[in-house]
């Protein structure tokens, strides 16, 4: 290595060494000052570390549930410390309590979907997933094929019974024989690549967490990181969660998704109104999933994808409430829930129109 | 205290003590621990991600290893039991060689689990008072205490059955009153901790391969071939190349029991594939799959039917006299036949297609990487190069090699 590379890169450290002392006395209440001004903003992102002090007392901290209000304070003040220090922006992590008699629902309207996957990629901004090496998806949409795809005109009347040494017995192959029809996993796409939807012949199910009554995830977690508030959505606390993945085992709707790498949310896509249990931006090693947008829901708004939704396919609300959407479908509408046999009890009712 | 000193040093001092062959293996096996140790730094600081495992196949090689694992640690029992329950006066002395065995096996076992976790950083999460164990509703919380208290039960065998002997003093009555009780409550706790793992998988209702109440019978008698296969080998290789007897009658039991167990293995398979195919509902689609593939997806397919065959040759070649009394070559051959078809099983017939169809209906492959893979040989390395030397020290202390000698010990 030459003398010049040597200083070059020390001096590098040297400003490198500022910015984290610098950093050290940067409160939370002084970042908002700072994002102000464009080039101390830049010397926030650029820092690697932001404090190792930080991440120490964070490593430390116990379940989130079970902490004094003195500790939630200071465990938020800390995330909200490093994730503005990290993404550049003045972030919030709320913990706002869910609201009183509420038990959210949620309605989806099979019938009217049409597989635009908006609710997807809204979801995803909302909700700061890894954005590249992998796109982490909370909801995914199968494409199922229409009975006139399954019952192909060709193949009406190609089937006939096995014939065996016996005769017939009663056994029917070929032609359209063994086609599955309607709402079946067998034969759906999840990776539809179309440039134009709805595709005629196709109908579209989303798929995302059901937030179950009796969850067989929260069931099967061994460190209780996983568990359901008292609106009935299943959270997680990303800190507590040791990254068994049991929970993922367990899950019957494929809802939970994991966090392999370090996830890889660029500065400038990060939503920065964050929730404990929500949206904040998670670390490597752990499990994530819908929490029907806790960080909104909570105060009264709601969820990203049910904004999103072009068609009006997806109604959100309260369950105890009678005037609200999901129980105005429940009354009125043919709703069922998806894989009923798993006796999983979801609040994610599906209906046909 | 100065005893204990001793005790070590002249156990450690034999265990490295060897021929060439016998330096080869170990230089061996320190060859998968050097480049292991890069591969699983490169794990630890980059995820999981480094890894095949993906949101559906979502157990991983190390997950696959683990269950193996406690098949081998639960089976020790098999060379525990005769000694003690059955007191066969040939099994007695080397009782404590199964239960090498089992303590190495265990903590091999949750070193894979280590390397399964996202977060290991975070494992004291599930010690009661630091954290809060899922107690009692999640089964990994049950399977994390009977694999730890057999591991202490086993470590507390172990050592003090070697250290006893080292000092001469071995006869029944000089034993502790608690020896005994420790002994029985491990040989019952050896199936226990293969029944939990077995309901670890089995709690998963929506993974259709494994909702069946035939897989506990399953593991065990899986883990009756494939452990007392492995001990067979370090017994013929011990007869072989130290002056440890072992008489023919030992391998005869042992042969007796990796047959039959062979035996179990075959027909519940049977069952398992008659319930499945028959009815052929959805609970078929997993076994369907490594069966005949599917859709052109057929990575498991040469894996199912040549692990069949290993078990069933195995099986027929046991009956044969002439191969279980070939204690040179036919029956070694075996043995090691059965441990790599129970070993690959786990993988690829077990674990791998059970996740294929996932919940949505998507069929997946899943392709092991190399740091993966080098991971699995690393921790198997550190297994394997722990119970050499610990065995090899064991030997000494049963051939009266390594003894307490009071002269030397006081000059």
């Amino acid at each position: 290595m030459s003398e010049e590379k040597i200083e070059e890169l020390k001096a590098a450290d040297d400003v490198q060494q500022g910015r984290r002392e610098f950093l050290k006395h940067v409160s939370a209440s002084s970042v908002a000052a700072l994002v102000a001004a464009p080039e101390s903003a830049e010397a926030v992102v650029d820092a690697t570390n932001p404090d190792a002090d930080i991440t120490v007392a964070e490593y430390f901290q116990g379940h989130f549930l079970l902490m004094s209000d003195e500790e939630k304070r200071q465990a938020l003040e800390r995330l909200e410390k490093r994730y503005s220090a990290k993404y550049g922006k003045k972030t919030t992590v709320s913990d706002a309590p869910a609201p009183k008699d509420v038990l959210f629902g949620y309605a989806l309207d099979i019938s009217k979907c049409i597989g635009c996957r908006r609710c997807v990629h809204a979801c995803v901004k909302e909700n700061n997933q890894s954005r590249h090496d992998p796109e982490v998806q909370w909801i995914q949409v199968m494409k199922m094929p229409k009975g006139n795809i399954s019952f192909t005109v060709d193949q009406l009347d190609k089937g006939y019974p096995e014939k065996s040494g016996f005769g017939d017995y009663g056994v029917q192959v070929g032609g359209n024989a063994y086609k599955t029809a309607g709402l079946s996993t067998e034969d759906a796409q999840n990776y539809y690549q179309d440039d134009t939807v709805p595709d005629k012949d196709y109908f579209y199910m989303p798929v995302q967490c059901q937030q179950c009554e009796k969850p067989p995830c929260v069931k099967a977690c061994p460190v209780r990181a996983t568990f359901r508030d008292h609106a009935g959505v299943v959270l997680i606390d990303y800190n507590w969660c040791i990254g068994c993945r049991m929970c993922q085992l367990a899950c019957p709707y494929h809802a939970r998704r994991f966090n392999w790498g370090e996830p890889n949310l660029p500065p400038e896509e990060m939503n920065p109104k964050t929730h404990y249990f929500g949206s904040r931006p998670r670390m490597r090693g752990v499990m994530e999933k819908c929490t029907f947008c806790v960080q909104r829901t909570r105060e009264g708004r709601d969820p990203a994808c049910k904004e999103a939704c072009p068609v009006g396919a997806r109604k959100f609300g309260n369950l105890l409430d009678p005037e609200s959407d999901v129980r105005k479908v429940l009354a009125t509408k043919r709703v069922f829930r998806f894989k009923e046999e798993f006796g999983t009890y979801p609040k994610f009712f599906y209906y046909i129109g | 205290m100065k005893t204990a000193l001793s005790f070590a040093m002249d156990f450690g001092s034999y265990a490295l003590k060897g021929g060439a062959k016998y330096y080869a293996w170990l230089l061996f096996l320190a060859f998968f621990i050097l480049v292991g140790s890069y591969t699983a730094y490169r794990q630890f600081t980059e995820g999981l991600i480094l890894t095949g495992a993906t949101d559906q196949v979502t157990l991983e090689l190390f997950f696959a290893n683990f269950v193996f694992t406690a098949h081998v640690a639960a089976a020790a029992v098999l060379v525990v039991a005769p000694g003690y329950l059955y007191h066969r006066k040939d099994m007695k002395e080397l009782a404590v060689i199964g239960e090498i065995v089992a303590m190495i096996f265990v903590a091999t076992g949750i070193t894979f689990i280590l390397f399964h976790m996202g977060r290991p950083d975070r494992v004291l999460h599930m010690i009661p008072g630091i954290g809060f164990p899922n107690f009692p509703n999640s089964m990994l919380v049950y399977d994390t205490i009977v694999l730890n208290v057999y591991l202490l039960l086993n470590l507390t065998g172990v050592i003090y059955i070697l250290y006893k002997k080292y000092v001469g003093r071995f006869e029944a009555k000089q034993l502790a009153i608690w020896f005994r009780p420790i002994v029985f409550l491990a040989i019952a706790w050896g199936p226990l901790i293969h029944i939990v793992t077995a309901f670890v998988l089995e709690s998963n209702a929506r993974v259709g391969l494994w909702a069946t109440a035939v897989l506990p019978f399953a593991f065990l008698s899986m883990a009756g071939a494939s452990g007392p296969s492995l001990i067979v080998i370090i017994f013929l290789l011990a007869r072989k190349f130290t002056k440890l007897e072992i008489n023919d009658s030992v391998i005869d039991l042992l042969t007796t029991i990796i047959a039959w167990s062979l035996g179990i293995i075959i027909l519940v398979f049977a069952a398992e594939i008659f319930t499945l195919l028959y009815p052929s509902t959805e609970h078929a689609d997993s076994l369907k799959y490594s069966m005949f593939g599917h859709n052109g997806l057929n990575m498991y397919v040469p894996w199912f039917w040549v692990t069949m065959v290993a078990i069933l040759g195995s099986f027929v070649a046991l009956l044969f006299r002439k191969v279980r009394r070939s204690y040179d070559f036919l029956l070694p051959l075996v043995c090691f036949v059965v441990f790599i078809a129970i070993l690959v099983e786990k993988p690829m017939i077990l674990v791998f297609p059970a996740f294929s169809p996932s919940p949505l209906g998507e069929y997946t492959e899943y392709h092991v990487t190399f740091i993966e893979f080098f991971n699995v040989l690393f921790v198997w390395a550190i297994g394997f190069l722990s119970l050499t030397l610990i065995v090899k020290g064991a030997i000494g202390v049963l051939t009266g090699e390594v003894r307490y000698d009071k002269s030397s010990a006081s000059s």
